[in-house]
């Protein structure tokens, strides 16, 4: 069976993350209920005229994409596969907005237009001039991981060999505010909010784009091999462990074998148990890695924890700022890579260094 | 055995609740576009919409749900049309295999945030429809209400996003990674869409008219579909009796404008070549095309010109849209159109293309009209999305 690398990558966060090696530089916001983007200069990647019409997401999602295609040294693609759990928020709401305070009268079609969830895989398409592959999965937290396994899926079927992935989400007003009422957004005044052993219910949101050149040959710049990657609609916080289990099984390894586990803790007490009792048990001999701190909450941040996952292997060794436990290994080989989003949406990721640099 | 098994299938639209209904109102020319009635709109008087006219409370009855529960419409309508393919496959335990969701949506719970905006802020009883926004909540709910643990992933490529969740669904089974996945799509009519394609003025104010010189635009629809697929061994197993069979599948993207099809048709044009290619067919052995067929200037002209590049000017097979009858159900559509592609190589027929009068000016495809018994070995179905998704299925009859 073909295997499927990770060659390039571009993220783009609440954290330095376009421009550094690996969270040198990264800091940590215990403050805000809503992290701010570090945005990149757009007009390295898009014409000054069409930055004006587009929103966050789509900027993003472009210049992310550009910056893991530059780096992966390809310049056209055999599929795009993007994931994004909301879509185009800004422009949703500005629609909706303008439907309702108008009462349907006076619309323009602009941000109708924009506000589809394939937008971002669109605007990329068109500006590669890419008639390939094309798809956009819109499930929750999984939206990303649905990317990831189609495209692993094409390779194996030697459909493609260069493939453009990524997981895109961006805030807007209107639906934090909501979100915010629903609970899903941390109240004020409740700060700090610290992920790890967390007392409130809810999340610090975030957003991002965070994209991947994934191809079936190796390179010199190869990060990681993507192993293997599952989803599950729903599980009870105490399956959890005889899924990764039975997973990793399928893979010929066990719990024993994986060098490190990133671990997709948002801060939210009704929910954190997945990944507790999995520190507590499973992986409490293991290195343990979580990274929404540094990204906020949002349902395609597991690409954030990809990109990490795909960094610790490239960089051998874990930032400080991302460990859960003192534990270290001499080693970062197989990494296991474990996300939900209230209780529902599990994914599980399996990535490797690759052992020779050429195949 | 060529292709992935469709062993099941459900439907609700505008012209029948069961895939019965549709199957008689398609024989029949008994179409379901009317006036609007659930939505409260200043476009009534001027737009026509392929509406089911069951409001969300008969739905809600009707599938028994608890009245605390905060099912949009679009999760009503893909819950209903989901578990009569399971039934019709005849699964008793879900979970039994390896089984999968994979649906389709466009708007989501659009329906209930553009009704209760505002109201969250005033009214503590409609958060609980807060979280029922996202895409992936609708297949989330589907599979509760199946009882389904196992992959579930929702697919959006606007107009295209039935035949991708389809296509995923039969590379699924294809690849051993599932042993069962049940694959479609859901869509319900609502302001924000209705609203959307009036400011790009392509909505008629009459009866779509589809490949006519004359049409003026779309009808907007509302519907679900969703199909059953097995593996052989299943099949095998459970000596299953197969619907049809998945034989091909192309997905391009047309790479031209975020809303507008190119003028030759390119996306629609690799979509359909990538699907006789999946499928080991040539063109020549399509017996009828479900086509796109939405009825705006646009689309038709595209996909007619490709429809010719890729069978030639003389030698294009009967084709029809059948979104007269229906309305053009977004991302539902092509799933709809799965299960009337499946009924016309079980019943070996041709569905009419209805209200076509005039021949394009830009080339000489005629639909076909009329009711047309003829045998059915392959049908090919075109589904095109904003944002130049473009994507082909091809049917053919089980051996």
């Amino acid at each position: 069976m073909r295997k499927t690398y990770i060659n390039g990558v571009g993220c783009i966060s609440a954290q330095k993350t376009f421009d550094t090696v690996f969270l040198e530089e990264a800091e940590i916001n215990e403050n805000d209920t809503i992290l701010a983007l570090k945005v990149p200069v757009y007009k390295d990647f898009i014409s000054p005229v069409a930055i004006r019409r587009m929103a966050k997401g789509v900027k993003n999602g472009i210049a992310a994409s550009a910056l893991a295609m530059k780096e992966a040294n390809v310049t056209t693609v055999d599929a795009i596969i993007t994931g994004t759990g909301m879509g185009c928020m800004e422009d949703s709401e500005k629609f909706l907005k303008a439907i309702l305070d108008n009462k349907e009268e006076f619309l323009t079609p602009t941000s109708f237009i924009q506000s589809t969830h394939n937008t971002v895989g669109a605007q990329i398409a068109l500006g590669l001039q890419c008639k390939a592959y094309n798809l956009t999965y819109v499930n929750g937290s999984v939206s990303f991981e649905s990317a990831l396994l189609d495209a692993k899926m094409k390779i194996e079927e030697h459909e493609a060999s260069t493939i453009l992935i990524g997981g895109i989400d961006e805030t807007a007003d209107f639906t934090m505010s909501v979100f915010k009422l629903a609970g899903f957004i941390k109240k004020e005044n409740e700060s700090p909010y610290k992920v790890l052993n967390s007392t409130t219910k809810g999340a610090v949101y975030g957003e991002g784009a965070t994209f991947f050149v994934l191809e079936d040959k190796k390179q010199d710049n190869t990060y990681a091999e993507v192993l293997d990657v599952e989803i599950l609609n729903k599980l009870k916080a105490d399956e959890v462990e005889a899924k990764i289990t039975a997973f990793l099984k399928s893979n010929s390894l066990q719990i024993s074998d994986i060098d490190a586990v990133v671990l997709g803790y948002n801060g939210d007490v009704e929910f954190d148990t997945y990944y507790k009792t999995l520190s507590e048990n499973a992986f409490a001999n293991t290195p343990q890695v979580y990274y929404k701190h540094l990204s906020g909450e949002y349902n395609t941040a597991s690409a954030f924890g990809l990109w990490v996952g795909a960094k610790i292997i490239k960089t051998q060794q874990i930032p400080e700022i991302l460990k859960v436990n003192s534990l270290e290994n001499s080693e970062y080989e197989k990494i296991l890579l474990y996300n939900q989003y209230k209780g529902i949406d599990h994914s599980f990721t399996l990535i490797s260094k690759c052992l020779n640099l050429k195949s | 055995m060529k292709g992935v098994a469709i062993t099941g299938m459900g439907i609700i639209s505008a012209i029948g609740n069961t895939v019965e209904e549709n199957y008689v109102s398609l024989v029949n020319n008994e179409i379901g576009i009317t006036t609007i009635e659930n939505i409260s709109t200043v476009h009534a008087a001027v737009i026509k919409v392929g509406e089911i006219k069951k409001t969300n409370q008969q739905l809600v009855d009707e599938l028994q749900l608890s009245p605390d529960n905060n099912f949009s419409r679009t999760a009503l309508l893909g819950v209903i049309a989901a578990k009569q393919a399971v039934r019709n496959s005849g699964i008793t335990s879900i979970n039994e295999y390896k089984t999968g969701l994979i649906s389709a949506t466009s708007v989501g719970g659009m329906d209930m945030t553009e009704r209760h905006y505002y109201d969250y802020f005033e009214n503590e009883a409609l958060l609980k429809y807060i979280s029922c926004h996202e895409g992936g909540d609708v297949a989330q709910k589907i599979a509760d209400e199946l009882g389904l643990e196992g992959m579930v992933t929702t697919i959006s490529t606007a107009c295209s996003s039935a035949a991708n969740a389809i296509m995923l669904g039969a590379r699924l089974i294809k690849s051993g990674k599932l042993d069962r996945v049940i694959v479609g799509g859901t869509d319900a009519l609502a302001k924000f869409t209705i609203n959307g394609f009036k400011t790009l003025m392509i909505l008629s104010d009459d009866y779509n008219m589809p490949f006519d010189n004359n049409r003026k635009g779309l009808n907007l629809g509302e519907a679900a579909a969703f199909l059953v697929l097995e593996s052989d061994a299943i099949v095998k197993k459970e000596n299953k009796k197969v619907l049809a069979r998945v034989s091909g599948y192309g997905n391009a993207n047309d790479a031209f404008h975020q809303t507008a099809s190119s003028e030759n048709g390119n996306g629609a044009f690799l979509a359909m070549e990538k699907a006789f290619q999946a499928a080991n067919l040539k063109p020549e052995q399509i017996d009828y095309i479900n086509v796109h067929g939405t009825a705006t200037p646009n689309n038709d002209l595209s996909e007619g010109r490709a429809i010719i590049r890729i069978f030639g000017d003389e030698n294009v097979p009967d084709f029809s849209s059948t979104k007269p009858f229906t309305g053009h159900t977004l991302a539902a559509a092509a799933a709809i159109e799965a299960v009337y592609s499946v009924l016309a190589i079980q019943n070996d027929v041709v569905f009419p293309n209805l209200n076509f009068k005039t021949p394009m000016e830009e080339f000489n495809l005629i639909p076909q009209t009329t009711l047309k018994h003829k045998n059915i070995e392959h049908v090919l179905s075109n589904s095109f999305g904003f944002g130049g998704n473009c994507s082909s299925l091809i049917f053919s009859k089980s051996e």
